[in-house]
């Protein structure tokens, strides 16, 4: 520093004598004046240099208290200086043209089944089954993988999209909605293709529930789940505890509908949903959802059905956790009661018939990454008459019902193994069957719904 | 006939706006922040801490209490820096309450105010835990508590200009008496410089920052990750060489790890509060650090 500056004041100096040099000629006065000029001149850059070098350690000063101070400047410092600076700013990203990029995940899931009978002969006795909701495949297969894309897309709106990848290497586009996010007064509208929010498993993607498969009921009535194109409305009342109600109104393409019956807008829908916490330790949701579809000419397997659906679902999901933290151990049972009737023509035979079913579950994480599972669901369905005895409609006297067991195991909140085992008495014939699969998750830090 | 109408209006209206008794509804994600807003508030906020001391903050369900509490919040005031990112999004969603959505004035992110450590130089699912913008247990150094204090209240009086002079001046209230505690903190704390110590998670790098404590091991080999027995054995071998005085871990976390460790090097495990409720002692913000440094003072001399 010292050095620095005597340098200056030479560059400085030898500066003014530059310009000095052609006033040799002028007279004493005018040197004496020139010299006089000099010394304040040098006595400014003096003084404008002390007041930069303590400008400057002012600066370091602050700096010092600034960053995360080390012990050793605080312990000794005097309270005065523990006061904290007023924040900084931070240093905004850079900005390039993918800064605007949507979040992106990956779900991936394998799967290794083994099966007593061949599953794609393995039905449900009394129930027509959508394609969807057969059974895991022999062998090993890759899962179903979803691929999702979300932004807001302005101050209006966010936008999700979730493709999905079948095993036979097809893609489809499972949800791709709009969805508002500034209705004022607790409203929630949602337009596109996506999962309707019946039941309580319904709108949940299948790698988010907690076993592999859909239970009966949801296999039997909703083609595993319901999905559409269509729209929704929400409105969440502003009460204490949680209370929800939602309608919506599809194009009616997929089972039970078919056939985008009513002019592309056959399927419509109501729920409502509450929810609270009981005290510190757990919570629950609750729920009452009616779907009314409409199938016009709708093709399962060459089973033709021409006819309302209407669908009432009873949903209740108690969870638990010791001190209200699941990270140790948590336990959460939830069952669900499903009261169909579906009316029409069946293979040309006028139909009006009744089902039924549930489902109980109940999975406990017995230690940090364990846990252990148990799963019951039965179904229930009229008679038949006479005229479709053999048909798919006719349960031959058997009562549906699967008891499924499950083991699951994380490597952290991204990784899952899990094996199931199922004594699946649906069918007529019984049949065992051992699923063990995967499920990672890669990409943007989904946060799960309860 | 009018009459009725205009009557079961009043009431509707009256039921809608129900929430609005206090000025300000507050969503604070942790007992830390629901506390802070107490202090700067107080009358004038209804607080709801979504929360407890003995709850991991990363691992929170985005239950249906939750969505009704933040469907009429005017603000959230919450840790940041990814810490809530495993459910705070999923609750901002189902609420469907733009006053509080991200980047809105009554979104608060505490860690934006504050110079985050550990912020991690290559960002893979493979290291564990790590958070992106740095490590968010930001309240283990009560100095940031002051910064995010002035921070805090400067929002409050942006939301409620009404009662902006209160906010003021609870805030050089609470700022006087958080200075004069700091000092005698810093004082009490003086024999805990240099003290080498074992953390279970890596959540204590402020505190260790502010008091001069030295961290020897953190029993996860990554954040979030258990130990293996090869890594305890590893450890038990660190410590063997370089001992340290105690092994430090939030009242929340599980005390396997901690204990296995304590029993075979004969090191002191020891359970801080972490934030208000981690203890019976921790009920308030100034309780939480006398608790704190009472009980890192008391392992440090056994």
């Amino acid at each position: 520093m010292r050095a620095s500056r005597s340098l200056l004041l030479a560059a400085s100096v030898a500066c003014a004598t530059s310009i000095a040099l052609p006033a040799f000629a002028a007279d004493e006065s005018d040197l004496s004046g020139l010299r006089q000029e000099m010394k304040s001149l040098r006595d400014d850059y003096e003084r404008k240099i002390q007041e930069l070098e303590k400008r400057l350690k002012a600066a370091e000063d602050k700096a010092t208290l600034a960053v995360p101070p080390s012990a050793e400047s605080t312990m000794s410092a005097p309270v005065a200086q523990a006061e904290p600076p007023p924040p900084v700013p931070k240093a905004s990203a850079p900005v390039s043209a993918n800064a605007f990029n949507p979040a992106v995940s990956v779900i991936l899931n394998g799967a290794y089944g083994v099966s007593q009978r061949d599953p794609s002969s393995v039905g449900i006795a009394g129930f027509i089954l959508d394609e969807e909701a057969g059974l895991q495949d022999r062998g090993f297969s890759l899962g179903e993988s979803e691929i999702s894309l979300s932004a807001n897309v302005d101050h209006a709106f966010f936008a999700n999209v979730v493709l999905a990848v079948g095993n036979d290497d097809s893609i489809g586009v499972e949800e791709g909605y709009i969805q508002t996010t500034d209705l004022p007064w607790g409203f929630t509208v949602k337009a596109g293709r996506f999962f309707s929010g019946i039941g309580y498993l319904n709108e949940k993607h299948a790698h988010a529930w907690e076993f592999s498969d859909a239970p009966l009921p949801y296999r039997a009535m909703l083609g595993n789940q319901y999905g559409d194109d269509g729209i929704q409305a929400r409105w969440l009342a502003p009460t204490d505890f949680f209370l929800e109600f939602g309608a919506e109104w599809f194009r009616g393409d997929a089972f039970p509908a078919g056939g985008a019956d009513d002019n592309g807008a056959g399927t419509v829908s109501a729920f409502v949903r509450a929810g609270d916490d009981l005290d510190e330790e757990s919570s629950f949701l609750v729920s009452a959802s009616y779907l009314r579809t409409k199938a016009d000419n709708r093709d399962t397997d060459g089973d033709v059905f021409t006819g309302t659906d209407d669908l009432l679902i009873a949903s209740l999901i108690y969870k638990w956790a010791p001190n209200g933290n699941p990270v140790e151990t948590n336990l959460s049972l939830s069952g669900e009661y499903f009261f169909g009737r579906e009316e029409g023509t069946f293979n040309a035979v006028p139909v009006d018939y009744d089902r039924s079913g549930f489902y109980v579950q109940g999975v406990y994480q017995f230690m940090p990454r364990w846990r252990i599972g148990v799963r019951y669901s039965e179904l229930q369905t009229d008679g038949v008459p006479l005229a479709l005895a053999g048909s798919a409609l006719d349960d031959f006297g058997h009562t549906p019902q699967a008891l499924t067991g499950l083991l699951e195991y994380r490597t952290s909140e991204f990784g899952r193994f899990r094996a199931q085992y199922t004594l699946d008495d649906a069918d007529v014939q019984s049949n065992n069957e051992f699923v063990f699969t995967y499920t990672v998750a890669i990409g943007a830090h989904g946060a799960h719904s309860f | 006939m009018r009459k009725s109408i205009f009557a079961a209006a009043t009431l509707l209206c009256g039921l809608l706006s129900q929430p609005a008794f206090a000025d300000l509804s507050v969503f604070a994600c942790e007992p830390e922040w629901g506390a802070l807003t107490a202090e700067l508030a107080g009358d004038k906020a209804s607080i709801y801490t979504a929360t407890t001391g003995m709850q991991d903050p990363h691992q929170i369900q985005a239950r249906p209490s939750l969505i009704a509490k933040a469907r009429s919040a005017d603000i959230t005031v919450c840790t940041g820096a990814e810490l809530e990112v495993g459910w705070l999004p999923m609750v901002l969603q189902q609420a469907s309450n733009s006053k509080i959505a991200s980047g809105a004035p009554g979104s608060f992110e505490a860690a934006r105010f504050v110079t985050l450590l550990e912020v991690p130089s290559r960002l893979d699912r493979a290291e564990g835990d790590v958070h992106a913008s740095g490590n968010p247990h930001i309240q283990t150094d009560p100095r940031n508590i002051l910064i995010v204090a002035k921070a805090l209240s400067d929002r409050f009086a942006e939301l409620d200009g009404a009662n902006a002079a209160t906010y003021a001046s609870r805030y050089a209230d609470f700022s006087a008496r958080w200075t004069v505690a700091l000092a005698k903190w810093q004082a009490a704390a003086a024999p805990l410089k240099g003290v080498p110590i074992a953390v279970q998670h890596a959540g204590w790098v402020y505190m260790i920052n502010w008091l001069g404590l030295k961290q020897i091991v953190v029993l996860e080999p990554k954040p979030g990750v258990p130990a293996s027995s090869g890594y305890l054995a590893q450890i038990l071998s660190t410590l063997e060489r370089t001992p340290a005085k105690m092994i430090i871990r939030a009242a929340y976390q599980d005390d396997r790890a901690s204990t296995f460790v304590s029993e075979r090097t004969k090191i002191p495990a020891l359970a801080l509060p972490f934030t208000i409720g981690g203890s019976n002692e921790a009920k308030d913000l100034f309780s939480l650090y006398d608790d704190t440094i009472k009980r890192l003072l008391a392992g440090a001399k056994s």
